[in-house]
């Protein structure tokens, strides 16, 4: 049996079907993945993520670690409630982790994945060292993402006066605290939306009063899907230990200024600059019917190989897109390899859908 | 609770067979497959003609979520297949027992009888 968040009877309730993710008992889906899908690009629909890994970083010293410990700059967080979306790494430059930092009134917020508790936790103990920082992760908190043009709208009405108003006025990628909640409209599907992390014991009866209100929940099938097609990574698939953020479509992620500001990682990413970046993440979109899958084997005329590290089939699109990591002079044409034949697709921007629209 | 239609033949890999009146036999997933499969959103059909032993790969469903492999319940050769899963292919989630993906003219009705009942499906999954 794995971990089960607050609104795992709920789920079973709903009919979800069930399935490991990182150690965790989670929804795959409550019946069509793609209708959920649908629901999130057309209206909105709650995901509940509180498998993901609360950690509150306070002390004297938490912003000049955050800034060593991280390659975006928390220095650009100017006003508390803004966010800021970065990558730890290792001293090789590769990903030990992909998050959302918040900046709270009384230190940071960080929101990791699940999957990569344990390796964050230890890595963060290790670079701690001389910091007078205190970490604190949340676990009696659970986490709700409500995404779709309509969430913030429907969300708003179902809350206090003081919680509807402040979901109106927040700014895309800021996060308010109002009593024991936290708000954020920041979240993973490409669409308008809120993230909500609130007390363990209350998101029974907020989940309830979502659903009943005519808010779809939605599994991790659907989660997969709409991150794919809004071109954002997944932690184990897109990006991992081995693979730096050069290669990864992350570059805008990393404050390189000031040149002062050490980090770690940043002498292998200026290594790796120097020496010209080799790989790059790309979309790729099959044209032909069938389904690219993560592993598949990409090979470019004249170029060379690569592979796809998330594949799927998109209900926006109704055709199949991938994320692979290719030889940097890949243009706009390549082959994969699906059971033995090779499948001409399309080289595109990582990013097919924003806000329901295609934009591939 | 899946729908396992009495009149049907099930191999443990989850296809249907039925003997139709002329003597071929139609083949397709079963309900339970279709669920644990999830969203169908492509089939790769065998090619008409193709002569299968029983328990060869026949063809591949695939959902959003993974690709399967479809395997000929019986021994025969390939007469037909249904070409509407091309612009339908979630009609295997809606209506298993009606969307059928190939036909065979079998070379021995007996290899039938090998395939599982109802009872014997519904057994061997469990339910």
């Amino acid at each position: 049996m794995g971990q089960r968040t607050p609104l795992y009877d709920l789920h079973l309730a709903l009919g979800a079907k069930m399935v490991d993710f990182g150690g965790w008992d989670m929804p795959l889906h409550y019946g069509s993945q793609v209708e959920e899908h649908h629901e999130v690009r057309r209206d909105c629909g709650v995901f509940d993520v509180s498998h993901m890994t609360v950690i509150d970083i306070t002390g004297l010293q938490a912003k000049e670690w955050l800034q060593y410990l991280l390659a975006n700059d928390v220095e650009r967080l100017n006003t508390p409630g803004r966010a800021l979306y970065s990558a730890m790494l290792n001293e090789q430059g590769g990903v030990v982790d992909d998050m959302i930092v918040y900046l709270m009134p009384t230190g940071y917020r960080l929101i990791v994945n699940a999957a990569t508790r344990d390796q964050d936790m230890a890595w963060m103990e290790t670079q701690r060292q001389g910091y007078d920082v205190q970490l604190q992760e949340r676990p009696e908190l659970a986490l709700l993402a409500i995404q779709g043009p309509q969430a913030r709208h429907k969300v708003a009405e179902l809350v206090s006066q003081a919680r509807g108003q402040l979901i109106q006025q927040l700014k895309p990628f800021e996060g308010q605290s109002n009593g024991d909640w936290f708000i954020a409209r920041t979240g993973y599907t490409g669409e308008d939306g809120l993230e909500i992390v609130l007390p363990a014991d209350q998101a029974p009866a907020f989940f309830n009063d979502l659903v009943g209100a005519g808010i779809s929940p939605i599994g991790l099938g659907a989660r997969d899907t709409l991150r794919l097609e809004a071109g954002m990574n997944l932690y184990g698939q897109d990006i991992h230990l081995s693979v730096s953020p050069l290669c990864a479509n992350m570059a805008w992620t990393i404050a390189w200024e000031p040149a002062s500001r050490k980090f770690v990682g940043r002498e292998a990413l200026e290594a790796e600059k120097a020496g010209g970046v080799q790989l790059k993440l790309v979309g790729l979109v099959l044209e032909e019917r069938g389904v690219l899958r993560a592993h598949q084997v990409v090979r470019i005329a004249n170029v060379g190989e690569g592979e796809i590290t998330s594949g799927s089939f998109s209900p926006t699109l109704s055709k199949s897109i991938a994320l692979a990591r290719v030889p940097m002079a890949t243009a706009d044409r390549a082959e994969v390899e699906i059971r033995g034949k090779w499948y001409p697709v399309r080289v595109v921007k990582p990013t097919f859908v924003r806000q329901g629209k295609a934009l591939i | 609770m899946s729908l396992i239609p009495a009149e049907l033949r099930f191999a443990e890999s989850h296809e249907w067979a039925r003997l139709e009146a002329d003597g071929t036999v139609t083949v397709g997933i079963s309900d339970h497959a279709q669920e644990a499969l999830g969203d169908v959103v492509f089939v790769e059909l065998a090619e008409v003609g193709k002569v299968f032993a029983a328990g060869d790969t026949a063809g591949v469903v695939e959902s959003v979520k993974a690709a399967s492999d479809i395997y000929s319940p019986v021994s025969g050769e390939v007469i037909a297949v249904n070409e509407a899963l091309a612009d339908s292919p979630e009609s295997l989630n809606s209506e298993p027992y009606t969307s059928w993906i190939f036909k065979l003219k079998p070379s021995n009705t007996a290899e039938l009888e090998k395939l599982l009942d109802a009872a014997g499906y519904k057994a061997a999954i469990g339910e």
